[in-house]
Parts: structure tokens; sequence; C-alpha cells
């Protein structure tokens, strides 16, 4: 998601060019926002799906990893490819532990009643805010990116980082599909989602599932979050924006469904990029915003999605 | 509802408004103003509770009940110079006509797609309240001025700015909302209300028109919270878009579950309460949303049933 900053400075040049070259560049953003945003829309659905709880806390993770990639990324010196590589395995994996942490000691115990697990991650949210303010701050911090190749395209030149954004996405979709269609580990997974009781019965050890989904929940958003972090900055509010889109993502493509996730976030990012290039990004936002409501009202299992069971 | 005691009840409550009353004299200045606007969200509360605490529909949206009523009285103030009760009156109208709205689509969902949905219409309600800055003074907001906060009937002269007609004006409206909410929940609708949380299915077919009495108690519900909001942009003199925040439909939830949900005293109590506790930590720190988040997890593990939903397990079975 790039800052408004830039969205600005991208406007400035938009306007002495076409309109082809102008939609092109639109849709290359659109497809970055994209790209981390079916990242983090995946972990809130993953959570969704096999744990049927919402995890409004979802944003703070992403906030978290981002401020995390900071801290690793200015503690190492070196190449800034060095201290990036770092942020993004030493960032998702403490993110990753602050989840499991916050499933062991309060979720578990809440036995996952759906209107109880929201108002504790509302609480979560507010404490991970909260903290991250107070020891990180309140100034937005850029991390540098690894690499600073610009591709030269006929109209402009694009930053070929940007582009890898979208490629390590895909990758990482890829392999999450993988895992749960072809592993054992997804099919449990599976399993769980499909019926719980029914998989404890067969010795699954549903807890610890559980506790494992809610960590990896978090990491992808870590993750997205470190990769978003070069384009965009850290920011202790940097979670509410996210936190809103993986909603409209998951309930547009349909809960617990990848390739919807994956399609709405494409639509989304893609749509999102091109409205707030034309139009004000309040009005943008207050447009989608209300459709997403109006599909939850008269079409709750979403656009992708089959009725629940 | 073990309920045997009318007169106990009525008492208990009257009990509680003599004694907000008696505070006023007593009070020194700084928590006479504290009480005045602690009892004006009480009353949010007490609109919020109406509906989570009865009907058990978690809306994470009343913010937007609250500001329209808030922007309804304090915009027609400011624009069109509207009088103090006209103005209280159109916030209330406000926030009963946005809650048949939202009421009439977000009930067609349930569970947590209710709590999504109606978190969806609040925030394109504050995305709207941003984007009309000209009138609404977006971010900033408006300041009510002080000559247009007098009521005047007949020779009287009533200034909302001053403390003591603040103080009483807040009472008044918690006194008429609490007694109305009291008749409520102990009328037949209120446990019509009652047993739709329990189990609708079966409230449904022994014949209740449940999705009328669910719309019935939205509607109240947001004409309370708007009566509360127009309360407090008149008493306060200030409307401003972070009262459309999510984080001002998170408090009332928060109040209620301290307090303890589906009791009639537990919004005050839960509001009194949280008030106080995030005066006095904030002599020592700024961390306020930390107080609230921890305060928010600590009640779902360990008293979901909030303050006064614990006396009346423990004690006070009458306890309405």
């Amino acid at each position: 998601m790039p800052g408004r900053a830039e969205r600005g400075a991208l406007g400035t040049c938009l306007r002495v060019m076409h309109f082809g070259p102008h939609l092109l560049l639109a849709a290359l953003e659109g497809l970055v926002t994209s790209a981390v945003l079916a990242l983090t829309a995946l972990g809130l659905s993953l959570v969704f799906g096999v744990m049927r709880i919402v995890n409004v806390a979802h944003g703070e993770f992403f906030m978290l990893g981002a401020v995390l990639a900071w801290a690793v990324s200015t503690a190492i010196s070196g190449h800034p490819a060095i201290g990036f590589a770092a942020a993004l395995v030493i960032a998702p994996l403490l993110v990753g532990l602050v989840a499991f942490l916050a499933e062991w000691l309060v979720l578990r115990r809440l036995n996952y009643n759906p209107e109880s697990t929201i108002v504790a991650t509302i609480g979560m949210l507010y404490i991970i805010q909260q903290l991250a303010l107070t020891f990180y701050g309140p100034e937005a911090r850029p991390v540098e990116p690894p690499f600073s190749y610009r591709i030269l395209l006929p109209w402009f030149g694009y930053s070929g980082y940007k582009l890898s954004v979208v490629a390590a996405s895909a990758i990482l979709l890829v392999i999450t599909w993988l895992v749960l269609t072809r592993t054992k580990i997804g099919l449990i997974m599976r399993a769980t989602q499909y019926d719980r009781e029914t998989a404890q019965a067969f010795g699954i050890p549903v807890e610890r599932v559980y506790a494992g989904v809610f960590a990896i929940g978090a990491m992808l958003a870590a993750i997205a979050a470190v990769l978003i972090v070069p384009i965009s900055q850290a920011h202790y509010l940097m979670g509410q924006d996210p936190l809103l889109l993986s909603f409209i993502v998951v309930i547009i493509g349909g809960l617990g469904s990848l390739r919807g996730t994956v399609v709405a976030a494409v639509l989304i990012g893609l749509s999102d990029g091109i409205i707030s290039m034309f139009f004000s990004p309040t009005l943008a936002k207050i447009i989608a915003t209300l459709v997403v409501a109006m599909v939850l009202v008269f079409r709750p299992q979403g656009l992708f999605g089959t009725a629940p069971r | 509802m073990r309920d045997a005691s009318p007169a106990k009840t009525y008492a208990l409550h009257i009990g509680v408004i003599a004694l907000l009353f008696a505070l006023n004299f007593v009070l020194p200045d700084y928590h006479q103003g504290l009480f005045a606007r602690i009892m004006a969200l009480a009353v949010f509360a007490m609109g919020y509770n109406l509906l989570f605490g009865y009907v058990g529909l978690l809306s994470l949206g009343h913010a937007m009940f609250f500001s329209a009523g808030l922007y309804g009285a304090g915009l027609t103030v400011h624009h069109l110079g509207w009088g103090v009760p006209q103005a209280f009156v159109a916030g209330v109208v406000c926030g009963a006509l946005l809650a048949l709205v939202i009421g009439l689509l977000a009930l067609r969902t349930s569970g947590v797609a209710f709590m999504i949905v109606t978190m969806m219409f609040a925030q394109v309600f504050y995305l709207l309240i941003l984007y009309f800055a000209a009138w609404t003074g977006g971010d900033q907001g408006l300041v009510i001025q002080q000559a247009s906060r007098v009521i005047s009937i007949g020779g009287i002269s009533l200034d909302l700015t001053d403390p003591t007609v603040r103080y009483m004006s807040a009472l008044a409206l918690f006194a008429v909302v609490l007694l109305i909410a009291l008749a409520l929940v102990r009328s037949r609708f209120g446990r019509v209300l009652v047993a739709i949380r329990e189990n609708e299915e079966r409230t449904k077919m022994l014949g209740y028109d449940t999705v009328a009495n669910k719309l019935i108690a939205v509607v109240a519900s947001g004409a309370i919270c708007a009566a509360s909001g127009a309360a407090y942009a008149l008493l306060f003199g200030y409307v401003g878009s972070n009262f459309a925040s999510i984080q001002y439909s998170i408090l009332p939830l928060l109040w209620v579950l301290l307090g303890g949900a589906a009791t009639t005293l537990g919004p005050l109590i839960g509001t009194l309460f949280m008030y106080y506790v995030t005066d006095i930590t904030s002599g020592f720190t700024s961390a306020y949303l930390l107080i609230v988040g921890v305060a928010l997890i600590l009640l779902v593990l360990f008293a979901p049933k909030g303050i006064m939903g614990s006396i009346r397990e423990r004690w006070l079975g009458w306890l309405p």
C-alpha cells in the first residue's frame, strides 16, 4: 500500500503522461497493493477459516512486522540487503511468537467463543498499538530497500523492488497453497477446519493446530509488512488500513477460499490503485466500504464463496 | 430475572438518582465536571446495553448513533441557529432514523457478520464526516458558542455552560433514560428481547415476530445513544469526528462489559469506574489505550459478567 505522499507525486507526473501509460502505472501500483494485501488477507482468512474467530488485531501484527523490520534493519550495519534479509526472517518469527503467546494465554482460555475473542483481540489491538507508540514513537520511519534497480519502460522508469514484491508475494501464495493442499500439515488444517470435533476424535491435536494457525496467520501479515516497508514507512497506526482492506478482501472473496482471497485482493488492490488516482481517496474508501457492507448484507457467503454448511 | 420485589427495585434506582443529585453539592469543581460527563456518557452505555445486554446483538458501530445525535444537534445549532431543545430533538430524530435504516440492513445478518457490518457502516459514517469537512469541520470539529447554549423559556434562562446547570441537565437526562430503561426491561417487550437473546428460534416458534422486536430494539438503542450524543454536544460545546471513530464504538462495549451487561445500573458503574481508572492513571502514564486493552482482555477472561452482573449472581438475585 503506497503512502499518500507518493500517490501525490505520482499524480503530478501523471498529468504530463498520456492515458495508456497513465493507466499502466496505476495498474502497477495497484498490483503492488494487491500482492501485499493478498498475503495479509490470507492470514486473516486462514485464522477465520480454521479457528472460526475474527482477529481484529490482525492489522497490528502487520504493523508490528513493519516496526520490527525497521528495528532489525537499523541494528544491522553494512549493505541494506543484509539488514533487509535479516528483517525478513526475524520480524515474522517474533510476530509469530507474540501471536502464539496471545493465543495460548488468552484465546484458548476463552474456548474460541466468537464474541469473547473479538473483544479480546480488540484489547490486543490497543495493547500492541500503545506499546508501539511508547517504544517506537509517533514518527514514520523508512527502511532502505535491499536494492534500488529501476526497470526502464518506454514511458517511465519503475522500481524493480516493487516488482520483486509482487513476485515474492506470488511465490509465498503458491507455497501456502501447496502446503494446504499437498502436505500432511495442510490436510490436518483442512480437517480441523471442516469439522473440529471429528478431527479431534481422530487424534488431531486441535489446540496445537489452532496455535499454529494463529501464529502463521500473524506471520503472513508480518511478512507482507516487511515487504512493503521499504516502499511506504513504518508507523504505529499503519495497521488500520490493512485490517479494513483485509476484511473487505476476505468478505468479497468468500471465507476460507484461497483462490477467492487472491482474486478479491487483485480486484480490490487494482481498483483501489486506480480509483484513488482519479478520485479522492476518502470517497474511494467510502464507496468500497459501503459496497462491501452491502455484499455482507445481501450475499453473506461472498461473491466467490459457496453457501456455508 | 427473579423478579419479586418492584418496590425494592424502584427504591434502589430512585436512591441512585437522589445520590447523584446530592453529589452535586458535595463534589469539588473538577469532579463535578467529570461526573456530568460520566452521566452523559452513561446514557450512551445504557443505549448500547439495551441491544448488547438484552438482545445479545454485539454492535461495533454504535459510534455512528452517538455521533448522529452529536452532529444532529451540533450542526443545527451551528449552521441553522436552532435553539437548544429543538437541536436536542433533531439529534435524537437523526439517531433514530439512522438506526432504522441500519437496523433494516444489518439485521439481515447475525453473529460475526452483524459486528462487521455495523463496524463498516460506522466507518462509512465516519468517512462521510471527514468528506463533508466544509460543514462538519472534519477532524478539527466545531466549537458551539456559549451564546447558543442557553435555554430560555419564558423569563427563565438556563446557561448550559454553568457547572451546576450542566450537572443537573446531565442528571435529568440520565434519570429519565435510566427509568425508561428500567420500565422497558421489566415490560413484556423487555422479556421478549431476553427470550430472543437466549433462543431466537424458540421465541419465533412461540409466535413472536423476532425481526420486528429486534428492529424496535435497534431503533430504541440508536435513539438513546443519539440522545447522549446530542446532550454531549450541547453540554460540552464541541463536536468532532473522533467521536465517530471506531474507538467510540468500542468504549460503550467496554463500559457495559465492565459494569455488567443486561443490568440497568451496570452502564453507569462501568462508565464511572473506567473514567476514574483512566483519570487516576493518566497522572503517571499517557498509555491510556494500554489500560483499555488490558481491561478488555481481563474482563472477558475473568469477569465476563461485569461488576453488577457478579453482584447479582453472588448476592442480590433481584437486581434488574
